[in-house]
């Protein structure tokens, strides 16, 4: 049981935040100095950062659309920043109109901003959560309410993986998630891996420790990993580009620059 | 991929012909850079609507519709084309013309003002909008925090534990109602207040000392039952505990108290304490707490510390209780408690009740021995008069033991003992008086004391042993009998002799195993001197103590006895003093007839010590009597007194015979004594000359020698 939040978190504009910062790479103006500053310097030491938030968006929009085409109508997505194009209700709803998602996001700021933007959708909910804290997470009336109808869910974990620490249990969390999970769920995963950019990897996290959400790349074996209990399906991980594109041309010559892994995996 | 242009589309073209911009490098400008995150098809809608646009800007050839193309550059942006390096592509795709055409310069300049307007205006909703998310979770976040400080200050007012916030000089800043309460306070009656100033005489020990350590950063909190004084001067008990609040940097800033009143709880464990220490009738410290005080005055005391022990027994308490009744004796008890506490409390001692008429006075930190005398002769004085009861005025007076002793000497437990042992010193002294310990008589006493408590383990240990004396014919110096004397290989104090030791036996109870012991062993060595030596082995005397003669089953044990070893009871001889027999009606003068008929003889020992009440030798079936001792061994004197004392022995000596009772004299130390006793006519003598107690071995090396027997037969 987490200990009710007696003082609130404070928050400190101040400070790089991931979802802003995040923004920024995209080329968005949901920042602040801070963020931007952040950004500027990690773009300098790996031009191909906006590059790679692009593929990472393309990486949602095709998983999304790609569930919604298989009947999916319950979206959990944790970790969903500051939704500024392309968020989950939009294309999901391109082919399931009556899609139904929860956000998910422990910065006050982005859940401000999603709040303020989904104020009048009823089908859609914003949680201030740490996934860190699942059972805490799983508990929150609304993510309570989006599984308990016992219809298949699917829980996208894109680019949020990843700032969890080992010392907070990554696949502790996933087993939480799962078991919460109705059967025929889905998970879509996308986590940035140590072995495509092995040269910007160190550099990249080093940065990320100064924020409030230090970053933590891993092996592509450990990702795989984080499938367990569901059946992926076809490509399997793969590095961003690679996964179901709309055209054989964008998967481009050398995908593993992207560095994101990701898969979407069925539970049975 | 084809050229999403229409057909009929008319525009610009390059010095090659192409139209501006060209579609294929647009299409690919756009695909490279936001395109690369939105559906081909979507790309493609957008690919279309802007080449459209540019082209319908060039439509007329005189006039450049400029918000055609400043549309084509809003759309992108729409669609998150915010890139510089997309508009530095599109302007340099738009002026493929060349330099040189004008059209394309102002294509572009209008292309790039709509891009730039509408970044403008996008990045303005877009900071406005991320402004109004801060402010929104700022003010999120204070509404939580002003939540959580209302649910704070709720919890601080309305809880049931007393709370305090201090700084850590000690100034109180904040009290909630609970405190108030426990302290009687009003609102504002702790403000500007100091920690330091709620001390109170009974705090314990180390609680300031926790405290400096706590709001000095040593520690970090203390927890500990303390009293503090309320506002209208009662005491109330709390559990406290303090806490230090630090900042971020760790610098101590506040301390936080939460008492608890247990006021209640501790008055109950105090009455519990009273009761389990002080005795109900009189309302003094009882033993146990006696104790405890005075362990106390030896845990860690001053170099040169001194103590004093009173202890008082009072004197003729028994016939009290004995005749006026225990309701009358607790009265007087109750009294007697009143009158030696106000006589002495106010001396600064201790009064304690030990037990039935027990009293004892402790003196901590005494000046001397004067002081403990002093104190005696208060208890004394206290005493002197009557004490009026129910219409009685009873006297009663005390005796005392007085020790003083630096508490470095001793122990507890020696001092007590030693001031109970002085105490008897008094008794004996005669009553109503207080004696002073005495290291030497103190030892003596100690040892007496040792015997009585070790007595009865040493018999299961085998401590106790029997040595023989002979009792030898004075016609021709022969031997005739050995008496048995129990001897004690004391551990501590070494061998021992039956007159420092049968008083405690026959006091403790003892005296009854040990007699039979004594018995067994004595009548073994017997028999075993009658397989030896037939009837040259001497008759064996064995004493039998007053609490044996009025044991009922003595007669049966005797009978076991001498039959287990196989001894003719003729050769038993008993030996009883005066004082076992009472009358002609006592039941013990039976066992003694049953045990004459049976074949022991029996002698009367000691005799003339005691009442010497010659009627009774006439009613008890004896055979033999045994001057004391005393009678002989005190003739060495000369003159009158000599010749009075020779006339006494042959006066008894007569008496016996006339009586029918053979003669044996004790305590003879000299040839002169045996010679007149013999022509007195006495039969047999005991003492020095004829030889001292000895091992059983001796007596058989004795009786062989006397038989011209040969060792090894």
């Amino acid at each position: 049981m987490r200990r009710p939040s007696w003082v609130p978190e404070g928050m400190d504009l101040d400070r790089p935040a991931a979802a802003r910062v995040y923004d920024y790479y995209l080329g968005g103006s949901h920042n602040f100095a801070a963020d931007r500053e952040m950004a500027r310097k990690a773009i300098e030491l790996w031009p191909d950062l906006p590059l790679i938030m692009r593929a990472n968006r393309a990486f949602l929009r095709r998983a999304v659309t790609f569930l919604a085409q298989q009947g999916f109508t319950r979206f959990l997505d944790i970790g969903s920043g500051i939704p500024t194009f392309g968020a989950v209700h939009e294309v999901a709803r391109e082919f399931q109109p009556d899609s139904r998602v929860v956000y998910v996001d422990k910065d006050p700021v982005a859940v401000a901003h999603s709040r303020l933007l989904l104020e009048d959708d009823k089908a859609c909910a914003v949680v201030d959560a740490d996934l860190t804290d699942p059972q805490d997470l799983l508990s929150r009336p609304e993510v309570a309410e989006l599984l308990g109808a016992g219809e298949p869910v699917a829980l996208l974990l894109v680019a949020v993986l990843h700032f969890v620490t080992d010392e907070q249990d990554p696949e502790g969390i996933l087993a939480t998630l799962r078991d919460a999970l109705p059967p025929g769920s889905a998970l879509a995963i996308c986590h940035a891996s140590l072995e495509g950019r092995p040269d910007q990897a160190e550099t990249h996290q080093a940065l990320y420790r100064r924020t409030p959400t230090p970053m933590k790349m891993r092996s592509a074996e450990r990702i795989n990993r984080f499938f367990e209990g569901f059946e992926l399906v076809e490509p399997g991980v793969v590095y961003l580009p690679q996964w179901r594109p709309e055209e054989p041309a964008a998967v481009g010559e050398h995908p593993e620059r992207m560095v994101g892994l990701v898969g979407v995996g069925l539970l049975p | 991929m084809t050229s999403p242009l229409p057909a009929e589309q008319q525009g610009s073209t390059d010095s090659a012909g192409r139209s501006i911009p060209d579609p294929d490098r647009w299409s690919s400008l756009l695909r490279g850079s936001q395109g690369a995150a939105m559906h081909p098809d979507a790309l493609h809608r957008l690919v279309s609507r802007t080449t459209e646009l540019l082209q319908l800007a060039q439509a007329e050839e005189d006039a450049l519709d400029t918000g055609a193309a400043a549309e084509a550059g809003a759309l992108l942006v729409e669609s998150h084309f915010t890139d510089p390096d997309l508009l530095a592509g599109a302007i340099g795709l738009l002026q493929a013309g060349g330099p040189g055409q004008l059209r394309c310069a102002e294509l572009a300049g209008a292309f790039a003002a709509g891009w730039a307007e509408a970044l403008r205006e996008r990045t303005l909703q877009e900071q406005e909008a991320i402004r109004l998310a801060a402010d929104t979770a700022r003010r999120e976040a204070e509404r939580a925090l002003r939540e959580s400080e209302a649910r704070f200050r709720a919890l601080f007012e309305s809880a049931a534990i007393g709370i305090g916030i201090g700084d850590v000089e000690g100034n109180i800043l904040a009290v909630n109602k609970a405190l108030q309460d426990i302290f009687g306070a009003r609102p504002g009656d702790m403000q500007g207040r100091r920690v330091n100033d709620l001390v109170h005489p009974e705090d314990s020990p180390g609680v300031w000392e926790a405290y400096e350590e706590m709001v000095s950063g040593k520690r970090d909190h203390f927890s500990l039952d303390k009293p503090y004084y309320r506002q209208d001067g009662e005491v109330v008990w709390t559990h406290l505990t303090c806490s230090l609040i630090r900042d971020d940097d760790g610098t101590p800033v506040y301390q936080v108290a939460m008492l608890e009143d247990i006021t209640d709880r501790y008055r109950l464990q105090e009455r519990l304490r009273h009761q389990a220490t002080h005795d109900p009738l009189t309302g003094l410290p009882n033993r146990s707490a006696f104790f405890e005080r005075l362990e106390a005055v030896f845990d860690s005391p001053e170099p040169g510390a001194r103590f004093g022990l009173c202890y008082v027994d009072l004197d003729g308490f028994k016939v009290v209780n004995d005749s006026l009744g225990h309701e009358m004796g607790d009265q007087l008890l109750a009294a007697v408690a009143l009158r030696l506490e106000s006589a002495l409390r106010p001396l600064g001692h201790l009064v304690a009740r030990l037990g039935g008429d027990e009293f004892v006075v402790l003196l901590e930190d005494c000046r001397g021995e004067q002081e403990a005398v002093a104190a005696a002769k208060t208890v004394l004085a206290a005493l002197a008069k009557p004490v009026p009861i129910d219409g009685h005025r009873l006297a009663i007076g005390a005796s005392i033991g007085v020790l003083e002793r630096p508490v470095a000497a001793t122990t507890p437990m020696a001092a007590v003992r030693a001031a109970d042992l002085t105490l008897y010193r008094a008794k004996e002294e005669g009553r109503g008086r207080w004696t002073l310990f005495d290291p030497q008589r103190n030892a003596r006493s100690v040892s007496r004391y040792a015997v009585s408590v070790r007595m009865p383990v040493a018999l299961d240990r085998g401590e106790f042993f029997i040595d023989y004396q002979p009792l030898c014919r004075l016609s021709d110096g022969s031997l005739s009998a050995v008496e048995a004397l129990v001897r004690w290989r004391h551990p501590q104090l070494g061998v021992l002799g039956p007159d420092e030791f049968i008083g405690t036996a026959e006091e403790t109870g003892l005296i009854m195993p040990l007699g039979r012991w004594v018995l067994e062993q004595a009548c073994g060595q017997a028999a075993d001197w009658v397989r030896q030596f037939g009837d040259r082995a001497p008759q064996i005397n064995v004493n039998l103590a007053v609490r044996q003669v009025r044991n009922a089953g003595l007669v049966t044990d005797i009978d076991r006895i001498l039959r287990s070893c196989g001894l003719d009871p003729s050769r038993l001889q008993l030996e009883i003093t005066e004082s076992a027999v009472v009358g002609p009606k006592d039941e013990s003068l039976r066992a003694l007839h049953s045990l004459v008929d049976m074949g022991v003889s029996l002698a009367v020992d000691d005799f003339g010590t005691g009442w010497s009440n010659l009627a009774y030798l006439r009613d008890l079936p004896v055979s033999s009597l045994k001057i004391a001792g005393s009678f002989v061994s005190d003739l060495k004197e000369t003159g009158r007194e000599q010749q009075l004392g020779w006339r006494i022995v042959g006066g008894l000596v007569s008496l016996s015979h006339s009586l029918g009772l053979t003669v044996t004299a004790e305590g003879v130390e000299n040839a002169d004594h045996a010679t007149r006793l013999r022509q007195m006519g006495c039969d047999r003598a005991q003492g020095w000359h004829f030889g001292r107690p000895a091992r059983p071995e001796e007596i058989v090396r004795r009786i062989m020698e006397e038989h011209d027997l040969k060792p090894d037969k």
